[in-house]
């Protein structure tokens, strides 16, 4: 398929996967089974210049998009989305100083993260908060030229690892939804502490850690925006990651599906290899088909968000919810297609289907995303004049 | 410039052309066409029935009469106080040379505080005559002095050929010995015959070891190879007789702009995969790095080496020092065990030479077969620790 | 500091196949790639350019298409990038080559430390780095692992022998051949992918070399291929067959007969 990429964008895909192929794929395995945190990996794709492919030059980025770091994560997702994670998480933590931050601050933080020296992350997520936003506990109170953050943030991608956190917190709680507010917290602020690493079903390269606030003081200036503008800009942020969180779940199938047909021309029963029976000819297709509606799904509302639309949140949930659907699936029809290797650590697959899981659970369950596009077309429905009935 | 065709006794039959490594040849109505790809490699030449191709002339440079060069040297790599065992080799293939054309066989002697029994001990396998250059400035190798005494030597006595072992030494300082007297020379040769004309016939494996070339140097002299150890066999001779002479050199030569500062003596284990009588080696179907333990066991009950195949050091089951390939160790053993090893021509590159190959491989259709005297279709899990067991047995009883 | 690395394209030897009736190479589809050790002399350059800074060129005598390994180079970070090339380098052996890539190091005039592989792997001669050096005129050191430059008008090395490690220290400008310990090659950057697509790699033929066309290629050549066979194939292979147990023991028959060492 062609999907009219640039010269440019061609040159993310191919550089891409030359890491996926020499430096990913080779360690992959090994990675899932020791939890270790894939420095190395990210050393490289810092050198790539990729941290930077959605950060503007004036920042120390490439100067591109949603849909060129899309892109990127796809073909780093075909080999590991637990490295993906990792790599991705930064951009989701950098996104709230992006689209928000002032001036000074996107200046000081922009550069280090677009250079990959610095890791970011991004803590919303609570004990008592997760899909239900409004259950925040953490609380920043301003104490002169400083905020004072109390509270605990849970299953942070890659906390303790990353050096820079976007994260919400409560400033007024009598002012309910907007009561919150976002801040930037350092690694190493006095009061900020990590919690154990917890062990995971899959993605198990990337480090999830509690964030711990006990009295963390930071200066005032480390707040986002204004106060009260935290949900607003957790809600921005999701727009622009979601379509990567697709993305990863777009290379995951399509590593699955690469996976399962070679082995079916291979793998030999009844005297014939197993691709020429039609119960496997099936299901491949059906693995294809979906792989590449996802794709073309993801890769659409990508470039469209691109061009700064004003209303993305129901095509970007769509991404998400359609690739991290397809995701499971393939990967777990991988495993069908490969029988008993499948299901044994030989080869890769079962490792895709743990992994693929999370793709349906994180930055917003996908029971989540189909609730925010029922709510976009009750709205726009309602808008409408017209009756088609 | 690319090889020339001689349309009158073209057949257009297409044999160079399936032959040429470089897929420049194509075939046209009237005759064969050779594009710009055509590296001059020569195979072509050798597969044409018919006479039609012919390589341009090699450069004539400024030569010098051959006549006025005699004799074959051998240089003698001492370091240590250890002669190397390929100079013994060397020797011995030397001695047959020289006496083809009837001349004198020489060695060269380079290092510090050398004792004459080393020298007596180079007459022992054929050389007539044993030049030494003693100097403190030499006690530790550099390619600046080294090179600089030989070619003064060399430009003062004129052999007509000089052949020195392919160790890191030789493989070292040799071109720039050959560079120093304006003359050519072949690498890694594993055959060395003389014409009539007196031609060194230098033969080496090329592209990868799977066609070999022969090379002459026509209008220069000496005539230089480098030769791989374990190539040759030595012969050490019965009351030999020869002299030893000590040769002064200016000073010039033992200047260098290169200073060692410190030598740190070890016995690499690659060394040790180069001199091994047994390698036993695995790949990638060995499946982990703990499976390697079979590779190893074995090895050391045969009292040998364990070597791996590329893929074995990517996968990090074995370091890189292990490695026997085109981009590892190249090795000669006298008994070479592959195992899990499918076989590509990296690999077979660097074991070729090995006397006798045992392949053990679950794919029959593994390339490894080709090169193998004894092909084992098995599983190596199984295998090899019944053939383990069954060494044990025989030692036992 | 001027580094200049010298590269050869050499073909994929990873996917090369032999024919298993003719028993030789099948080229066809085999894609070329830079040297191996090549590239680890690349890395070791960009190293030193990371480290101290410098300005890396590299050169590379080859047909016209060779200068897409050149670019591929410039995407790793390499500044400049120069290709050697005229139909009368062709047929070169080492000393040809030598001449040649001298040459251009003379022309570019400021060179300080010049790199290459220990050794192409289609040729494996491992001549040409030494060669160069004596047409040059500058010291030398092979098989180095470890490159320091911090001293001013000098570099100090660390080089692997069969018999060890020896620290050389050597007066600039200098050469060496290196090995896999230098350093993996690194992935490209975007940015200097970018730049890559977009720059001039210059093209030097004998004319902008100085050099006669007679010193050059094959006619430049001392040494001359006059045949060219294939290698003689091994006796026929015996095959064991039958159980593991009864494998073994042929294999062991076998192997006691032909007296090999180590039963």
């Amino acid at each position: 398929m062609d999907y009219f990429l640039t010269e440019e964008q061609k040159m993310i895909q191919e550089l891409t996967e030359q890491i996926a192929r020499e430096k990913i794929r080779p360690i992959r395995a090994e990675l899932d089974e020791s939890e270790e945190f894939p420095w190395e990996i990210m050393r490289t794709l810092a050198q790539a210049d990729l941290f930077g492919l959605y950060i503007p030059e004036q920042y120390g980025g490439m100067g591109g998009g949603v849909f060129d770091n899309c892109l990127a994560v796809e073909k780093l997702g075909e080999a590991c989305i637990g490295i993906a994670t990792s790599f991705a998480a930064s951009g989701l933590g950098a996104y709230p100083i992006l689209l928000f931050g002032s001036e000074e601050m996107k200046q000081k933080y922009l550069p280090q993260i677009a250079s990959g020296k610095r890791l970011a992350a991004f803590g919303l997520t609570e004990p008592g908060a997760g899909s239900d936003v409004s259950g925040i506990r953490t609380v920043a109170v301003k104490d002169g030229d400083s905020y004072v953050l109390n509270g605990s943030k849970q299953w942070i991608t890659n906390g303790g690892e990353s050096e820079i956190y976007s994260v919400l917190a409560i400033t007024d709680r009598a002012k309910g939804p907007r009561g919150a507010s976002f801040f930037v917290v350092e690694k190493g602020d006095p009061g900020f502490f990590f919690g154990k690493k917890e062990k995971k079903l899959g993605i198990r390269a990337s480090a999830t850690r509690e964030l711990i606030f006990q009295d963390c003081r930071i200066p005032a200036d480390r707040l986002i925006a204004k106060e009260g503008m935290g949900f607003i800009i957790a809600m921005k942020t999701f727009d622009k990651s979601r379509p990567g969180i697709a993305a990863l779940g777009v290379g995951l199938a399509q590593g699955a599906l690469d996976i399962a047909v070679e082995y079916a021309r291979k793998r030999v029963q009844f005297e014939k290899p197993i691709i020429s029976f039609q119960a496997i000819q099936h299901k491949l297709a059906d693995m294809a088909v979906k792989t590449e509606a996802a794709r073309a799904l993801v890769y659409s509302v990508a470039r469209y968000m691109d061009s700064e639309p004003r209303e993305v949140s129901k095509v970007a949930a769509m991404t998400k919810v359609f690739a991290g659907d397809v995701a499971m699936e393939v990967s777990t029809n991988a495993v069908q297609v490969l029988g008993g290797y499948g299901y044994m650590k030989d080869y890769p697959v079962e490792k895709m289907m743990r992994d693929a899981k999370i793709l349906q659970i994180y930055e917003g369950t996908n029971e989540i995303q189909r609730n925010i596009i029922g709510q976009e077309l009750n709205k726009e429905y309602g808008r409408l004049k017209e009756s088609f009935i | 410039m690319k090889a020339i065709v001689d349309k009158q006794r073209c057949t257009v039959c297409g044999v160079c052309s399936e032959a040429c490594p470089m897929g420049a040849i194509s075939l046209r109505e009237n005759g064969i066409e050779i594009s710009d790809d055509c590296s001059l490699c020569g195979i072509c030449v050798d597969t044409c029935e018919f006479g039609a191709l012919s390589l341009p002339e090699v450069g004539q440079g400024p030569s010098e009469d051959p006549s006025s060069y005699r004799g074959v040297w051998v240089y003698a790599e001492w370091r240590e106080g250890k002669v190397h065992a390929v100079s013994h080799e060397l020797l011995s293939a030397g001695r047959i040379l020289a006496d083809k054309r009837g001349v004198e066989l020489g060695a060269v002697l380079l290092g510090s505080g050398i004792d004459d029994r080393v020298a007596e001990e180079l007459i022992a396998y054929g050389a007539e005559v044993v030049y030494v250059i003693d100097h403190p400035e030499l006690a530790h190798f550099t390619d600046e002095r080294y090179s600089k005494c030989i070619v003064e030597l060399v430009g003062r006595k004129r052999p007509e050929i000089f052949l020195a072992g392919a160790t890191s030494m030789g493989r070292s300082f040799i071109p720039r010995v050959a560079a120093g007297l304006r003359t050519g020379l072949t690498a890694d040769c594993t055959e060395l015959d003389i014409a009539d004309d007196g031609h060194l016939l230098q033969t080496r494996p090329a592209f990868g070891g799977n066609v070999m070339a022969t090379i002459i140097c026509p209008n220069r002299r000496p005539q230089m190879a480098t030769v791989r150890p374990k190539v040759m066999k030595p012969v050490r001779l019965q009351g030999r007789k020869g002299r030893i002479e000590r040769v002064d050199l200016p000073a010039e030569c033992f200047k260098a702009r290169v200073e060692v500062l410190e030598v740190i003596a070890e016995q690499d284990r690659t060394a040790k995969l180069t001199e091994a009588d047994v390698i036993v080696s695995g790949g990638r179907g060995l499946r982990s790095a703990e499976n390697f333990s079979l590779i190893e066991n074995l090895a050391q009950l045969m009292n040998g080496a364990v070597g791996a195949s590329r893929g074995a050091v990517e996968e990090g089951w074995m370091a890189p020092s292990h490695q026997v390939g085109q981009t590892g160790r190249t090795v000669a053993p006298t008994l070479y065990v592959a195992v899990g090893i499918s076989g590509a021509v990296q690999h077979l590159v660097g074991m070729q030479g090995s006397e006798v190959i045992v392949a053990v491989n679950k794919d029959p259709s593994a390339p490894i077969f080709d090169v193998a005297t004894y092909g084992v279709v098995a599983d190596l899990f199984e295998f090899i620790p019944e053939f383990t067991k069954r060494i044990k047995r025989e030692r036992e009883g | 500091m001027h580094i200049v690395v010298c590269i050869k394209q050499v073909p994929d030897t990873k996917n090369v196949r032999i024919d298993p009736d003719t028993h030789t190479l099948v080229r066809q589809g085999v894609e070329s790639i830079i040297n191996p050790f090549d590239m680890f002399a690349i890395e070791g350059a960009l190293k030193i350019k990371d480290q101290n800074g410098a300005r890396v060129t590299v050169v590379t005598m080859g047909p016209p298409q060779a200068s897409e390994a050149l670019r591929e180079t410039l995407g790793l970070g390499v500044d400049d990038a120069v290709l050697l090339s005229d139909r009368a380098f062709a047929g070169s052996d080492t000393w040809a080559t030598s001449t040649t890539l001298s040459a251009a190091i003379r022309k570019m005039g400021d060179v300080d430390l010049i790199l290459c592989g220990k050794q192409a792997v289609d040729g494996d001669t491992a001549q040409v780095g030494p060669e160069m050096a004596a047409l040059l005129d500058v010291p030398y050191a092979t098989f180095v692992k470890n490159i320091d430059t911090r001293e001013s008008g000098f570099v100090k090395v660390v080089r692997q022998t069969d018999e060890g490690t020896e620290v050389w220290r050597l007066q600039l400008p200098a050469l060496m051949t290196v090995i896999k310990e230098l350093g993996e090659p690194r992935v490209p950057s975007l940015r200097h992918k970018m730049r890559a697509k977009k720059a001039e790699v210059a093209v030097w033929g004998t004319a902008e070399l100085g050099l006669d066309p007679n010193s050059t290629g094959l006619s430049g050549s001392f040494t001359q291929v006059v045949r060219v066979f294939s290698p003689q194939r091994r006796g026929n292979r015996i095959q064991l067959e039958g159980s593991i147990e009864n494998q073994v023991e042929q294999l062991f028959q076998h192997l006691k007969k032909a007296r090999v060492p180590g039963l």
